[in-house]
């Protein structure tokens, strides 16, 4: 017996995989309806569903950019205070002191990674006229999650607390500002206040954002099974 | 923009040198191709043009990469302004709508991608270009137009065959593959190897291009210009436009709602599930017009012309903060009672009560109020008895109504920048009084 056929005969390998290597029909069929993260999956899809050229790749893509995103972005969270006395500090020891010194880019380039991804998949989803029965609510969850996305990054802008970003946050700030009697007079004036605000976009940027997304995600990956897989012509 | 010339073309010569050689190394394989399909004329087309790239890419290894000619960045610039811009976009993109069936071949798409990457090749040695496009936030817009030019021209490929089949009676390609494919190992496979590649292109990102990090936060100093983050520069733009908070809050809502509304107020069931554009060109034509002109292309004006003051910059023009610019300023208050009736406009009596003031506001803007009104009110009616009369008859006159209004609130948008460069218009409704501009 070859070592890989003894590790897959092992007591271990089947304890975790609960079914022998996914080799025959059979076990490729359990493979994906036993595994927690394969089962989100049907067993079987219309082959010009795996064609890149028809989905772009780019949801799934979407959905890999957010995982990258929390990971890092938790990483980034054991260096970072929201305090005005040390964002910015902790900026500079990220880049110039941390080991891993790429976990800033990482994650700055792949938020933006992001924004574009999820661009083209709403692009592509209207291309294929996806969104037409029975898929409609499913459109909408999924602009709920554009919405979400831009957020986040809008949000996470702002963290570094350099000229750049609360000057762009600013310019977006403002324009919410301006609301007549919500806006400078009202509520808005206390959200938006300099100190606070850090710590506010803090709070959404890392728990209440990402949490609301990932709920959207579960929802909108199990709309796509239930209103019958991916799109095709009839 | 750098303080010395040649320190400047001595930093990018060696990126540039790389970039020359990737353009060289696919324009290579695309000959490969072209031979192995046995089209030799092409394969030697694209063979010459691999090694022009690659005797670029030798003179930018050797410190000196070309340059794109005086002459012809003064054209350019003198060429490019808002109005030229937005209209010439507008031109090509319909002029690619109706020439799809050219402009899809391979051939012809892989020599825009040539086109643009000499244009871009060539002007990167301009200081001022490459300080915006170089610009750390902005390598993604550069990414994005790429992405999008393949995506566009992907799908419009797939939609024109579709469309040629679907026209002798056949059915969708995508109906071809229907058959079943099991999830393991095919698909597995396929995610894997796309988020390996995801991964290596991300690291690669992040390890040649550093996250930006200024000087620390100071409330004191405003840039000159400040920037949005470059997915809301596109609703920045519209500042010139109108108030802050309709820009900042009445239109994002707007976007949202439209967005949302879309599955509700199509009511075409063909086309889908698969590419098309023959089957569903209005719903197309006003995605595209939505997508591409109105929130990708303010995005790029926004990032890469928008200077100090946010005023126009060419693509080489130097950002000098003093250059005079062009201002709206005549509100249509103005141009009614002044200049049409002759007479003064009138003032809003300072003593009245609050509601007799507002009456005043009202009387003074009873011409752009009017305006408006009769937009919003008069022409979905009238667009469903003329141009969209199919579409009136087939969602009734509720769903009809909120979808023309929807269009015709998108369209606000191109409008009132035809106004603005051809009448010097800055506000159709001016009532800074109840915080309400159009
Ligand atoms: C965080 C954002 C999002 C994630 C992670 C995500 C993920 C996915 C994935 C993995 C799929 C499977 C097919 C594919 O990859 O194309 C999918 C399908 C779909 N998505 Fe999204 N999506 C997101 C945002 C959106 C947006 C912005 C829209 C539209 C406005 C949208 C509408 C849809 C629809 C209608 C489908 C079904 C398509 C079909 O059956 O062909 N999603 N999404």
């Amino acid at each position: 017996m070859s070592l890989r056929d003894r590790i897959r005969d092992s007591q271990v390998y089947r304890s975790i995989f609960r079914h022998p290597a996914p080799v025959d029909r059979r076990n490729r069929v359990l493979v994906v309806v036993s595994n927690l993260v394969l089962h989100l999956h049907p067993v079987a899809i219309p082959k010009h569903a795996l064609r890149p050229g028809f989905t772009w790749c780019m949801g799934g893509i979407t959905c890999f950019l957010f995982l990258v995103e929390t990971i890092t972005g938790v990483l980034l969270m054991f260096y970072y205070r929201p305090t005005l006395e040390w964002a910015y500090n902790d900026m500079l020891a990220l880049r110039d002191v941390v080991s891993l010194g790429v976990l800033r880019e990482v994650h700055r380039w792949g938020a933006h990674a992001m924004v574009i991804s999820v661009m083209l998949h709403m692009y592509r989803v209207f291309l294929t006229g996806s969104y037409k029965p029975p898929r409609e609510f499913n459109w909408v969850v999924g602009v709920l999650l554009l919405l979400l996305t831009l957020l986040l990054s809008f949000t996470g802008y702002l963290l570094p607390w350099d000229q750049l970003s609360i000057w762009a946050i600013t310019v977006g700030s403002n324009m919410a500002r301006a609301v007549p009697l919500l806006g400078h007079e009202g509520p808005g004036q206390q959200i938006l206040a300099a100190g606070d605000t850090l710590n506010r976009f803090y709070v959404l940027h890392c728990v209440a954002i990402p949490l609301l997304a990932a709920l959207l995600m579960g929802l909108h990956f199990w709309r796509i099974r239930k209103d019958g897989g991916i799109s095709g012509p009839l | 923009m750098y303080g010395n010339e040649h320190e400047f073309l001595e930093r990018i010569a060696g990126p540039m040198g790389w970039f020359y050689l990737s353009a060289c190394a696919v324009n290579l394989l695309a000959a490969g191709r072209a031979l192995r399909g046995r089209r030799p004329q092409r394969a030697g087309a694209w063979g010459a043009v691999g090694l022009t790239f690659a005797v670029l890419g030798w003179r930018a290894f050797d410190g000196n990469p070309a340059a794109m000619p005086e002459a012809c960045k003064d054209a350019i610039d003198a060429v490019l302004g808002p109005v030229t811009f937005t209209l010439g976009s507008f031109l090509i993109l319909w002029g690619l709508y109706l020439g799809r069936r050219v402009f899809v071949r391979p051939a012809v798409a892989f020599a825009g991608l040539n086109v643009s990457l000499l244009f871009l090749g060539l002007s990167l040695t301009d200081a001022q270009f490459a300080a915006v496009v170089i610009q750390p936030d902005n390598v993604p817009i550069v990414a994005m137009v790429y992405l999008l030019a393949l995506f566009t021209w992907l799908s419009a490929s797939a939609a024109v065959k579709n469309d040629r089949r679907l026209g002798q009676g056949l059915a969708p390609a995508e109906k071809d593959q229907a058959e079943k494919a099991l999830v393991w190992p095919d698909l597995v496979y396929t995610e894997l190897i796309c988020m390996i590649l995801a991964s290596a292109v991300l690291l690669i990102w992040s390890l040649s291009v550093q996250a930006p990090l200024e000087q620390p936060a100071n409330p004191a100093v405003t840039p000159n210009p400040s920037k949005a983050p470059w997915y809301f520069v596109g609703l920045q733009e519209l500042l010139v436009f109108s108030d802050a908070w309709i820009v900042g809050v009445v239109v994002p809502c707007l976007i949202a709602f439209g967005l949302m509304a879309i599955p509700y107020l199509d009511p075409n069931p063909q086309g889908s599930g698969y590419y098309t554009i023959r089957q569903r060109p209005f719903a197309y034509g006003v995605f595209q017009f939505g997508f591409l002109l109105l929130w990708v292309l303010l995005i790029l004006v926004g990032t890469f012309m928008r200077g100090p003051n946010w005023g126009f910059f060419g693509l080489y023009e130097v950002r000098d903060p003093h250059k005079v610019l062009a201002l709206g300023n005549v509100k249509l208050s103005e141009y009614f009672w002044t200049i049409w009736l002759g007479r003064g406009v009138p003032q809003v009596a300072a003593d009245a009560g609050s509601l007799a003031q507002f009456g005043h506001i009202l009387w003074r803007e009873i011409a752009g109020v009017t305006l408006v009104g009769l937009y919003f009110v008069a022409l979905p009616p009238l667009l469903g008895r003329t141009l969209l009369r199919r579409l009136r008859a087939q969602m009734g006159f509720g769903r009809f109504t909120l979808m023309a209004v929807l269009l015709l609130a998108m369209m606000t948008l191109p409008l009132k920048m035809i106004l603005r460069w051809t009448m010097n218009l800055s506000y159709v409704v001016s009532m800074p009084e109840c915080f309400f501009n159009l």
